[in-house]
């Protein structure tokens, strides 16, 4: 059987190498940042355009008031539950193969919520009046309404970020300390030493940080799940057709397990070559990733099928006709993508030869994702397009080039943020892949001794 | 009598083991069990099995935040809809349970991540000040083992880190 990682790997080679990934990347490394920071600049230029000259220029009025925003603002969220969410169950699992992946995928968490708030900020419009929605004491007696999903959306996004950067922080701190004490003065050994916050790897320090970790670990899971489920109740909670579906909060954290699962395996790849990671983010580790991704795949392939049935089977003619028009109408074209992409493509990771093939993998979880974000567009604008008012049947609401550029700006901010973390702080966690070389020296060993003593 | 320091540093967890048994059970005279710290690059659980009973009391930090988040956040909320006693209803709960148990669970996960990492901070003497003797290997490849014990203790402290092949020893110069 392949091994996960080799078990001789010294521990200081181990410091070395996620060390020299944090001053010496490939220059394709340079090449993403240049490309992230111009789509980057295309979303500054249209948010610009869009607050000087009004909502207007997004092609979004009344009834289509979400539009590629709240839709975005969707799949980043989605995008941000496979990073935490999976590091913490398999943390909790002990299955230690995550241990060389999990840092950037937790990273990756972070930096999608922040991505994910932008959107939300952006599709009010009115930037500077965005402190109204925040629940704060005020003269006028006026409070949010605490019985609304989006408020719940806002205080579940709050603390799932807050306690995703604080798991990821946490987590990082002995490998601050080996950053602290192996790099040369600079600013970044200044860095380094205030955020390792004087962690000397004592049996305190360890102690304690176990059961934190743990602990924390606990609260996340859960946390993730309600997270996306009231995400999908912003829907569900409202009488919309096409929206009022009692599987929507599994749906919903289905498929953001999948599409953070896509983007891991995307990220993997990319982070391999350009910080030569060879050695720890191994073949048989993506072939793991790969095969929760297609068994995610499948339970969401299953929940969009019940959806379907439970409205069809249903006697709610507007959800079932807004159901047809997603077949047929004009957004046939995205609906049919997104099956395609999210339920077909996924087979070929079924096959043994494709589950290490890194081209194919690339791909793949691209398209993977790009499935996952027209899932949803296409939870949000068609129910837009074919509501209760036959008044409201407006077909022509395509987005405008300024949210376009939005979501193409969405990607450059992930990327830039996303990259710019693995070349600060280690992407791959040193002491954790000394445990994990360690234990399985000592595993193997143990086998070692009990197959001499059965000879 | 004064106080000094001495740290050694060894390759690997089994004599680094060897060396706390050997401390433990020898009687040496100015030495504190207590007062020995192990350093090392990886969490290891047996190893922490030798140094004896050291509990960890974050758990207690976590149960108090996340009920003094919880019980935060359902006196906001309800707080904040009491001003319904002034205002038209509808014949609707004033306080209703349901809804606002959604805030009230995602309160009770906040304090209680929060106060847990205040916990960690606490129960693991963080942020610390570098300690007087520290070897940057610590976090490389090797172990360490520092020990504060009255001056007469340290030879016979330095003699066991000796017979057990300490790659380095550090001691704090006497005052």
């Amino acid at each position: 059987m392949e091994k996960d990682i080799r078990e001789d790997i010294a521990w200081a080679k181990i410091n070395g190498d996620v060390l020299k990934s944090l001053e010496n990347p490939r220059k394709l490394y340079w090449v993403i940042i240049a490309v992230a920071l111009l789509a980057f600049g295309v979303g500054v230029a249209c948010e610009v355009y869009q607050y000087n000259v009004g909502m207007g220029v997004a092609n979004l009025d009344n009834p289509h008031v979400w539009g590629l925003y709240i839709a975005t603002f969707i799949f980043w969220i989605g995008m941000s539950h496979s990073g935490t969410l999976l590091s913490a169950i398999l943390h909790l699992m002990h299955a230690d193969w995550r241990k060389p992946i999990y840092r950037f995928a937790e990273a990756m968490t972070t930096f999608s919520l922040m991505t994910a708030g932008l959107f939300v900020m952006v599709h009010i419009g009115r930037l500077w009046q965005f402190y109204y929605s925040l629940p704060y004491p005020n003269e006028r007696g006026i409070w949010p309404n605490f019985q609304s999903p989006l408020l719940w959306d806002a205080m579940a996004i709050f603390t799932y970020l807050s306690s995703s950067v604080i798991f990821l922080y946490v987590g990082m701190i002995p490998d601050l300390a080996i950053c602290r004490d192996h790099l040369h003065p600079g600013w970044r050994k200044k860095l380094y030493t205030l955020l390792a916050l004087g962690w000397e790897g004592t049996d305190r320090q360890w102690r304690n940080f176990r059961v934190t970790y743990l602990t924390v670990a606990c609260f996340l899971i859960p946390l993730a799940v309600s997270v996306h489920s009231i995400v999908a109740s912003d829907f569900a909670m409202s009488q919309q057709p096409g929206w009022h579906v009692t599987s929507f909060p599994p749906y919903f954290v289905a498929g953001a397990l999948y599409s953070g699962c896509a983007a891991i395996i995307t990220l993997f790849i990319i982070l391999r070559y350009v910080f030569r990671f060879e050695e720890y983010m191994t073949l048989p580790i993506l072939k793991k990733t790969v095969r929760l991704t297609f068994a995610i795949a499948m339970v969401w392939t299953y929940l969009n099928a019940v959806e379907f049935a439970s409205v069809w089977y249903s006697h709610d003619a507007p959800s079932k006709d807004v159901l047809i028009q997603k077949m047929v109408g004009p957004y046939a074209f995205a609906w049919w993508g997104m099956i395609f992409c999210g339920s077909i493509v996924p087979l070929i990771l079924a096959f043994k030869r494709f589950q290490t093939n890194i081209p194919v993998l690339l791909v793949v979880s691209l398209l993977l994702n790009l499935g996952m974000w027209l899932e949803r567009w296409m939870i949000v604008s068609p129910t837009f397009s074919r509501g209760y008012y036959r008044g409201t049947w407006v077909q022509d609401q395509w987005p405008s080039l300024v949210q376009w550029g939005m979501v193409f700006g969405s990607f450059g901010w992930f990327t830039l943020l996303f990259m710019i973390f693995c070349k600060v702080f280690p992407s791959v966690s040193m002491y954790e892949v000394k445990e994990m070389v360690y234990h399985r020296s000592l595993h193997s060993k143990k086998g070692d001794t009990a197959e001499q003593g059965a000879h | 009598m004064s106080q000094r320091h001495i740290l050694a540093m060894f390759s690997n967890f089994d004599e680094a083991e060897a060396v706390i048994s050997e401390l433990r059970s020898s009687k040496i005279e100015g030495f504190n069990f207590d007062d020995l710290t192990l350093k090392s690059p990886i969490e290891h659980h047996e190893v922490e099995r030798v140094l004896g009973d050291r509990p960890a009391r974050v758990q207690w930090f976590t149960l108090g935040g996340a009920l003094m988040g919880g019980l935060l956040g359902f006196w906001l909320i309800s707080g904040a809809q009491a001003n319904f006693y002034a205002q038209m209803k509808g014949g609707k709960p004033i306080v209703p349970l349901p809804p606002n148990f959604i805030l009230t669970y995602e309160m009770f996960i906040l304090g209680g991540v929060f106060i847990s990492i205040l916990g960690f901070l606490i129960c693991a003497g963080l942020p610390a000040k570098r300690s007087p003797l520290y070897s940057s290997t610590v976090s490389e490849d090797q172990i360490g083992i520092l020990v504060k014990a009255e001056e007469s203790a340290i030879a016979k402290i330095k003699s066991v880190f000796l017979s057990h092949e300490a790659l380095e020893i550090q001691e704090e110069a006497g005052k």
